[in-house]
């Protein structure tokens, strides 16, 4: 019952939707700097609710690339939720019907799952429904304005912030990677690849989408080859 | 591009994506034991993350020295551990700044 308050969720929610609204900012600006409509990215924020996989459409979408790319490019880089759709499916209480799974499972972020994980015992459908308002909320706002900004935005601007994406992205890979040789394995396994990949000329024409679908499989397949993950790894 | 092709791309990732959170949700009540499976799941973000951010790093901004520097300064603000909103910030003001300087000598 005590995990079960809708205004309770929608409190832990605040700080999930406060950080997303400055990630999806990023994004909104990304999407408008590489000539999309000011809609798009709005539209596909409020249906796609994800960050990697977002930015990862973009390129495809940038790149003109195959309905399939973007396609396997959602599967392979946002292939994670399952496992933590799975984990939250044991976590819901009885109060959660069928039909509300498919609410909940629409906003299942890392962050959303992660707090939902943190709470103790179960949780119940008003604490969840209150969980996901303000991320979903932070998460189109942000876009939303960051559209609106990358539309007045001068071109030496606009430079700068092209980076931003991937010192966000720096950001989540190197603060793990300084506990884990492993995680170190991985990236550096990766971004060899994804040279390789993209500047050899052999592999010309392949498209972004699929040169990064490729290096996920083998890096992360090589890792989980060599470096098994003990037990109490997976509470992380 | 038409918006008829973008409605398309941005169904076929809105509908691809919200399978794979459904899908487990109702349909599955048991836990994958696999280790393989759960350790390849586990590597997966960090591999996706760093193959996306190189090379595509380096043609982000208008001069490819100043993504360099940008690049940099993000590798030692986020191995310090500092927010994303501060590093992604950083690194934007470091490009900025060393592409107003390589504009005054050229």
């Amino acid at each position: 019952m005590i995990n079960n308050n809708f205004t309770k969720g929608l409190h832990d929610g605040v700080p999930i939707g406060l950080g997303y609204f400055s990630v999806a900012f990023t994004f909104g600006l990304a999407a408008v700097a590489l000539g999309l409509p000011l809609w798009s990215p709005v539209l596909i924020s409020m249906s796609n609710v994800t960050s990697a996989g977002q930015f990862a459409g973009l390129q495809v979408i940038a790149a003109c690339g195959s309905l399939l790319e973007i396609a396997l490019s959602q599967l392979i880089i946002n292939m994670r939720y399952a496992l933590m759709s799975l984990s939250l499916s044991q976590k819901l209480d009885a109060t959660v019907r069928l039909c509300d799974r498919f609410l909940i499972a629409f906003v299942n972020t890392d962050e959303v799952f992660a707090v939902a994980a943190g709470r103790p015992g179960e949780v119940g459908r008003a604490y969840m429904f209150g969980l996901i308002c303000m991320p979903y909320l932070g998460w189109a706002a942000g876009t939303l304005f960051g559209a609106a900004a990358g539309d007045f935005l001068p071109a030496s601007l606009a430079s700068a912030l092209g980076i931003a994406i991937y010192g966000m992205f720096l950001a989540i890979i190197i603060p793990p990677a300084k506990q884990n040789r492993a995680i170190v394995v991985v990236i550096l396994l990766a971004v060899a690849l994804s040279c390789l990949l993209q500047w050899l000329p052999v592999f010309v024409g392949l498209g972004s989408g699929f040169i990064i679908i490729i290096c996920t499989l083998l890096a992360a397949v090589f890792a989980a080859w060599r470096f098994p993950l003990k037990e109490a790894e997976f509470d992380e | 591009m038409s918006n008829a092709s973008l409605l398309a791309y941005i169904g076929v990732m809105a509908l691809v994506t919200y399978l794979i959170r459904l899908l487990p949700l109702v349909l599955f009540t048991k836990k994958i034991t696999n280790n393989f499976l759960r350790s390849f799941l586990y590597y997966v973000p960090y591999a996706v993350l760093g193959a996306m951010t190189v090379p595509a790093i380096f043609t982000s901004t208008t001069y490819v020295a100043a993504a360099v520097l940008g690049g940099l300064t993000a590798l030692f603000f986020a191995y310090r551990e500092k927010s994303l909103l501060f590093v992604a910030v950083a690194a934007s003001a470091v490009v900025f700044i060393s592409e107003r300087i390589i504009e005054m000598i050229l």
